[in-house]
Protein backbone atom coordinates (compact mmCIF):
# COMPACT_ATOMS: atom_id res chain seq x y z
CA UNK A 1 0.00 0.00 0.00
CA UNK A 2 2.91 2.22 1.25
CA UNK A 3 4.18 1.99 -2.28
CA UNK A 4 1.24 2.96 -4.42
CA UNK A 5 1.30 5.93 -2.61
CA UNK A 6 4.63 6.77 -3.66
CA UNK A 7 3.66 6.23 -7.10
CA UNK A 8 1.13 8.91 -6.45
CA UNK A 9 2.62 12.38 -7.93
CA UNK A 10 1.98 15.52 -5.98
CA UNK A 11 2.49 17.48 -9.14
CA UNK A 12 -0.23 15.78 -11.20
CA UNK A 13 -2.17 16.10 -7.90
CA UNK A 14 -4.23 19.75 -9.20
CA UNK A 15 -7.17 19.45 -12.32
CA UNK A 16 -5.60 21.84 -14.28
CA UNK A 17 -2.30 20.12 -14.25
CA UNK A 18 -3.76 16.87 -14.92
CA UNK A 19 -5.37 18.54 -17.83
CA UNK A 20 -2.61 19.54 -19.43
CA UNK A 21 -0.27 16.95 -19.12
CA UNK A 22 -3.87 14.43 -20.26
CA UNK A 23 -3.73 16.49 -23.46
CA UNK A 24 -0.14 16.57 -23.75
CA UNK A 25 0.14 12.66 -23.75
CA UNK A 26 -2.34 12.26 -26.80
CA UNK A 27 -1.39 15.29 -28.85
CA UNK A 28 2.71 15.69 -30.23
CA UNK A 29 2.26 19.09 -29.23
CA UNK A 30 -0.41 21.64 -28.30
CA UNK A 31 -0.37 25.61 -28.17
CA UNK A 32 -1.25 27.94 -25.35
CA UNK A 33 -4.61 29.04 -27.06
CA UNK A 34 -6.02 25.26 -27.52
CA UNK A 35 -4.78 24.35 -23.99
CA UNK A 36 -6.81 27.46 -22.98
CA UNK A 37 -9.81 26.26 -24.76
CA UNK A 38 -9.75 22.75 -23.52
CA UNK A 39 -9.11 23.50 -19.90
CA UNK A 40 -11.33 26.79 -19.59
CA UNK A 41 -8.84 28.55 -17.53
CA UNK A 42 -7.68 31.70 -18.03
CA UNK A 43 -4.30 32.58 -19.03
CA UNK A 44 -2.36 33.20 -15.62
CA UNK A 45 -3.48 30.34 -14.60
CA UNK A 46 -2.57 28.13 -17.34
CA UNK A 47 0.70 29.82 -17.75
CA UNK A 48 1.45 29.23 -13.76
CA UNK A 49 0.54 25.26 -13.88
CA UNK A 50 2.74 25.16 -17.32
CA UNK A 51 5.52 26.71 -15.72
CA UNK A 52 5.06 23.94 -12.12
CA UNK A 53 5.14 20.92 -14.98
CA UNK A 54 8.10 22.39 -16.88
CA UNK A 55 10.20 23.15 -13.73
CA UNK A 56 9.69 19.30 -12.86
CA UNK A 57 11.41 18.48 -16.34
CA UNK A 58 7.87 17.30 -17.65
CA UNK A 59 6.99 19.81 -20.37
CA UNK A 60 8.95 21.80 -22.37
CA UNK A 61 8.31 25.30 -23.54
CA UNK A 62 8.69 26.56 -27.09
CA UNK A 63 8.51 29.84 -28.07
CA UNK A 64 8.59 31.11 -31.31
CA UNK A 65 6.44 33.54 -33.65
CA UNK A 66 4.24 33.45 -36.47
CA UNK A 67 4.38 36.02 -38.23
CA UNK A 68 4.63 38.90 -36.37
CA UNK A 69 2.05 36.92 -33.24
CA UNK A 70 4.35 34.88 -30.86
CA UNK A 71 3.01 31.69 -30.19
CA UNK A 72 3.65 29.41 -27.28
CA UNK A 73 3.31 25.59 -27.44
CA UNK A 74 3.90 22.77 -24.66
CA UNK A 75 5.12 18.91 -25.48
CA UNK A 76 5.50 16.31 -22.85
CA UNK A 77 9.19 15.50 -22.25
CA UNK A 78 10.10 11.32 -22.09
CA UNK A 79 10.36 11.82 -18.41
CA UNK A 80 7.26 13.79 -17.97
CA UNK A 81 5.26 10.77 -20.52
CA UNK A 82 6.49 8.11 -17.45
CA UNK A 83 5.35 9.66 -14.53
CA UNK A 84 2.10 10.66 -15.94
CA UNK A 85 1.80 6.67 -16.64
CA UNK A 86 3.04 5.98 -13.56
CA UNK A 87 0.77 8.05 -11.86
CA UNK A 88 -1.97 6.79 -13.90
CA UNK A 89 -1.39 3.05 -13.11
CA UNK A 90 -1.33 4.24 -8.99
CA UNK A 91 -4.68 5.77 -9.21
CA UNK A 92 -5.70 2.93 -10.91
CA UNK A 93 -4.30 0.22 -8.38
CA UNK A 94 -5.26 2.27 -5.25
CA UNK A 95 -9.15 2.08 -6.50
CA UNK A 96 -8.83 -1.75 -7.42
CA UNK A 97 -7.28 -1.91 -3.63
CA UNK A 98 -10.17 -0.85 -1.64
CA UNK B 1 -13.97 9.14 -0.36
CA UNK B 2 -10.55 9.32 -1.26
CA UNK B 3 -11.64 6.68 -4.14
CA UNK B 4 -14.01 9.07 -5.47
CA UNK B 5 -11.43 11.99 -6.06
CA UNK B 6 -9.48 9.08 -8.09
CA UNK B 7 -12.17 8.27 -10.37
CA UNK B 8 -12.61 11.57 -10.76
CA UNK B 9 -9.29 12.31 -11.42
CA UNK B 10 -8.98 9.29 -14.00
CA UNK B 11 -12.54 10.64 -15.42
CA UNK B 12 -11.26 14.07 -16.33
CA UNK B 13 -7.82 12.19 -17.82
CA UNK B 14 -10.23 10.14 -20.23
CA UNK B 15 -12.33 13.17 -20.94
CA UNK B 16 -9.46 15.41 -21.94
CA UNK B 17 -7.58 12.92 -23.44
CA UNK B 18 -10.82 12.68 -25.93
CA UNK B 19 -11.81 16.01 -26.27
CA UNK B 20 -8.04 16.78 -27.37
CA UNK B 21 -7.93 14.58 -30.18
CA UNK B 22 -11.65 13.86 -31.51
CA UNK B 23 -14.08 16.62 -32.63
CA UNK B 24 -17.45 15.31 -31.06
CA UNK B 25 -19.57 18.04 -32.01
CA UNK B 26 -20.51 16.78 -35.22
CA UNK B 27 -24.00 16.40 -35.28
CA UNK B 28 -25.48 13.47 -36.29
CA UNK B 29 -29.08 14.99 -37.64
CA UNK B 30 -26.53 16.86 -40.29
CA UNK B 31 -26.05 13.02 -41.47
CA UNK B 32 -29.96 12.20 -41.71
CA UNK B 33 -30.52 15.28 -43.57
CA UNK B 34 -27.81 15.05 -46.26
CA UNK B 35 -29.06 11.85 -46.83
CA UNK B 36 -32.62 13.03 -47.52
CA UNK B 37 -30.93 15.52 -49.85
CA UNK B 38 -29.24 12.91 -51.86
CA UNK B 39 -32.79 11.23 -52.17
CA UNK B 40 -34.26 13.59 -53.49
CA UNK B 41 -31.56 14.70 -55.68
CA UNK B 42 -31.75 11.23 -56.81
CA UNK B 43 -34.96 11.25 -57.48
CA UNK B 44 -34.80 13.87 -59.81
CA UNK B 45 -31.65 12.59 -61.96
CA UNK B 46 -33.82 9.39 -62.65
CA UNK B 47 -36.83 11.79 -63.72
CA UNK B 48 -34.50 13.45 -65.35
CA UNK B 49 -32.69 10.16 -67.20
CA UNK B 50 -36.34 8.84 -67.67
CA UNK B 51 -36.86 11.76 -70.13
CA UNK B 52 -34.29 11.71 -71.65
CA UNK B 53 -33.80 7.80 -72.42
CA UNK B 54 -32.49 6.33 -75.13
CA UNK B 55 -30.10 9.38 -75.30
CA UNK B 56 -26.13 9.48 -75.19
CA UNK B 57 -25.41 11.12 -72.41
CA UNK B 58 -22.12 13.60 -73.60
CA UNK B 59 -20.54 16.17 -71.49
CA UNK B 60 -22.00 18.58 -73.71
CA UNK B 61 -25.38 17.64 -73.24
CA UNK B 62 -28.29 19.14 -71.02
CA UNK B 63 -28.91 15.66 -69.36
CA UNK B 64 -25.33 15.15 -68.06
CA UNK B 65 -25.49 19.30 -67.02
CA UNK B 66 -28.66 19.26 -64.98
CA UNK B 67 -27.48 15.71 -63.19
CA UNK B 68 -24.37 18.39 -62.66
CA UNK B 69 -25.81 20.66 -61.28
CA UNK B 70 -28.26 18.21 -58.61
CA UNK B 71 -25.36 16.79 -57.72
CA UNK B 72 -23.41 20.13 -56.73
CA UNK B 73 -26.62 21.53 -54.93
CA UNK B 74 -26.69 18.10 -53.03
CA UNK B 75 -22.77 18.59 -51.41
CA UNK B 76 -23.28 22.39 -51.53
CA UNK B 77 -26.45 21.79 -49.36
CA UNK B 78 -25.41 19.16 -47.19
CA UNK B 79 -22.34 21.13 -46.36
CA UNK B 80 -24.16 24.06 -45.09
CA UNK B 81 -26.41 22.08 -42.94
CA UNK B 82 -23.25 19.95 -41.22
CA UNK B 83 -21.75 23.45 -40.36
CA UNK B 84 -25.11 24.77 -38.97
CA UNK B 85 -26.09 22.01 -36.87
CA UNK B 86 -22.49 21.53 -35.79
CA UNK B 87 -22.07 24.97 -34.83
CA UNK B 88 -24.87 24.94 -32.26
CA UNK B 89 -24.23 21.18 -31.00
CA UNK B 90 -20.87 22.57 -30.55
CA UNK B 91 -21.86 25.85 -28.36
CA UNK B 92 -24.25 23.47 -26.30
CA UNK B 93 -21.13 21.40 -25.68
CA UNK B 94 -19.39 25.24 -25.02
CA UNK B 95 -16.73 24.01 -27.61
CA UNK B 96 -15.64 25.69 -30.93
CA UNK B 97 -17.10 25.14 -34.15
CA UNK B 98 -13.64 25.68 -35.59
CA UNK B 99 -11.27 24.16 -32.95
CA UNK B 100 -7.67 22.54 -33.35
CA UNK B 101 -9.83 19.19 -33.61
CA UNK B 102 -12.11 20.12 -36.33
CA UNK B 103 -9.18 21.61 -37.94
CA UNK B 104 -7.64 17.52 -37.84
CA UNK B 105 -10.65 16.01 -38.37
CA UNK B 106 -11.54 18.42 -41.78
CA UNK B 107 -7.86 17.81 -43.09
CA UNK B 108 -8.21 13.90 -42.93
CA UNK B 109 -10.91 14.16 -44.47
CA UNK B 110 -10.18 15.80 -47.28
CA UNK B 111 -7.15 13.92 -48.41
CA UNK B 112 -8.62 10.99 -49.55
CA UNK B 113 -11.83 13.22 -50.59
CA UNK B 114 -9.71 15.65 -53.07
CA UNK B 115 -7.63 12.68 -54.33
CA UNK B 116 -11.21 11.05 -55.44
CA UNK B 117 -12.58 14.29 -56.74
CA UNK B 118 -9.51 14.84 -59.17
CA UNK B 119 -9.74 11.24 -59.80
CA UNK B 120 -13.59 11.63 -61.29
CA UNK B 121 -12.51 15.13 -63.58
CA UNK B 122 -10.34 13.10 -64.95
CA UNK B 123 -12.41 9.94 -65.44
CA UNK B 124 -15.26 12.40 -66.99
CA UNK B 125 -12.38 13.89 -69.35
CA UNK B 126 -11.18 10.40 -70.56
CA UNK B 127 -14.72 9.56 -70.51
CA UNK B 128 -15.00 6.33 -68.60
CA UNK B 129 -18.69 7.25 -67.27
CA UNK B 130 -19.54 3.67 -65.73
CA UNK B 131 -16.68 4.36 -62.99
CA UNK B 132 -17.99 7.53 -61.64
CA UNK B 133 -20.28 6.34 -59.29
CA UNK B 134 -18.39 3.72 -57.73
CA UNK B 135 -15.43 6.26 -57.36
CA UNK B 136 -17.22 8.58 -55.74
CA UNK B 137 -18.50 6.22 -53.30
CA UNK B 138 -15.17 4.71 -52.53
CA UNK B 139 -13.16 7.60 -52.29
CA UNK B 140 -16.30 9.04 -49.57
CA UNK B 141 -15.96 6.22 -47.78
CA UNK B 142 -12.19 6.23 -47.53
CA UNK B 143 -12.02 9.95 -46.20
CA UNK B 144 -15.07 8.49 -44.23
CA UNK B 145 -12.80 6.03 -42.35
CA UNK B 146 -9.68 8.11 -42.72
CA UNK B 147 -11.33 11.12 -40.89
CA UNK B 148 -13.45 8.67 -38.32
CA UNK B 149 -10.23 8.63 -36.14
CA UNK B 150 -10.67 12.13 -35.48
CA UNK B 151 -14.66 11.85 -34.22
CA UNK B 152 -17.45 9.08 -33.18
CA UNK B 153 -16.25 5.54 -34.55
CA UNK B 154 -19.67 5.42 -35.83
CA UNK B 155 -18.60 7.56 -39.17
CA UNK B 156 -15.63 4.44 -39.45
CA UNK B 157 -18.77 1.66 -39.82
CA UNK B 158 -20.63 4.01 -42.47
CA UNK B 159 -17.21 4.48 -44.50
CA UNK B 160 -16.93 1.31 -44.38
CA UNK B 161 -20.06 0.25 -45.88
CA UNK B 162 -20.11 2.84 -48.34
CA UNK B 163 -17.17 1.20 -49.32
CA UNK B 164 -19.14 -2.13 -49.83
CA UNK B 165 -22.04 -0.43 -51.83
CA UNK B 166 -18.96 1.26 -54.16
CA UNK B 167 -17.46 -2.04 -54.71
CA UNK B 168 -21.21 -3.61 -55.45
CA UNK B 169 -21.63 -0.79 -57.63
CA UNK B 170 -18.95 -1.59 -59.62
CA UNK B 171 -19.58 -5.04 -60.65
CA UNK B 172 -23.50 -3.58 -61.42
CA UNK B 173 -22.55 -1.18 -63.71
CA UNK B 174 -25.75 0.53 -64.96
CA UNK B 175 -27.31 0.89 -61.95
CA UNK B 176 -25.22 3.88 -60.31
CA UNK B 177 -27.57 5.69 -59.49
CA UNK B 178 -29.69 3.65 -57.42
CA UNK B 179 -26.49 3.06 -55.59
CA UNK B 180 -25.49 6.29 -54.80
CA UNK B 181 -29.05 6.54 -53.40
CA UNK B 182 -28.44 4.01 -51.37
CA UNK B 183 -24.62 5.16 -50.31
CA UNK B 184 -25.32 8.94 -50.07
CA UNK B 185 -29.06 8.40 -49.01
CA UNK B 186 -29.68 5.61 -47.17
CA UNK B 187 -26.58 5.32 -45.65
CA UNK B 188 -26.51 8.62 -44.29
CA UNK B 189 -29.99 8.80 -42.53
CA UNK B 190 -29.09 5.55 -41.11
CA UNK B 191 -25.83 6.14 -39.82
CA UNK B 192 -27.19 9.85 -38.79
CA UNK B 193 -30.24 8.62 -36.80
CA UNK B 194 -27.83 6.18 -34.82
CA UNK B 195 -25.19 9.18 -34.20
CA UNK B 196 -28.79 11.18 -33.17
CA UNK B 197 -30.00 8.74 -30.66
CA UNK B 198 -26.62 8.16 -29.34
CA UNK B 199 -25.14 11.37 -28.44
CA UNK B 200 -27.07 14.58 -29.47
CA UNK B 201 -30.68 13.60 -27.43
CA UNK B 202 -29.83 14.54 -24.47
Amino acid sequence: MKNIIQNINKAFDHRIRLGIMSVLMVNESADFATLKELLGVTDGNLASHAKALEAENYIVVEKQFIGKKPNTSYKATKSGREAFRAHIDALESLIRKS
Amino acid sequence: MENQKYLDDLQDIRNMMNRSTQFLSLSGLAGVMAGIYALIGAWFAARILDYHSGQYVTLESLTFKLILGIAASVLVLSVITALVLSHFKARRRSEQLWNHSSRRLLVNFLIPMTTGGIFTLLLLRHEVYGLIAPVTLIFYGLACVNASKYTMSDVRYLGITIILIGLLCTEFSGYGLLFWALGFGLCHIIYGSIMYFKYDRK
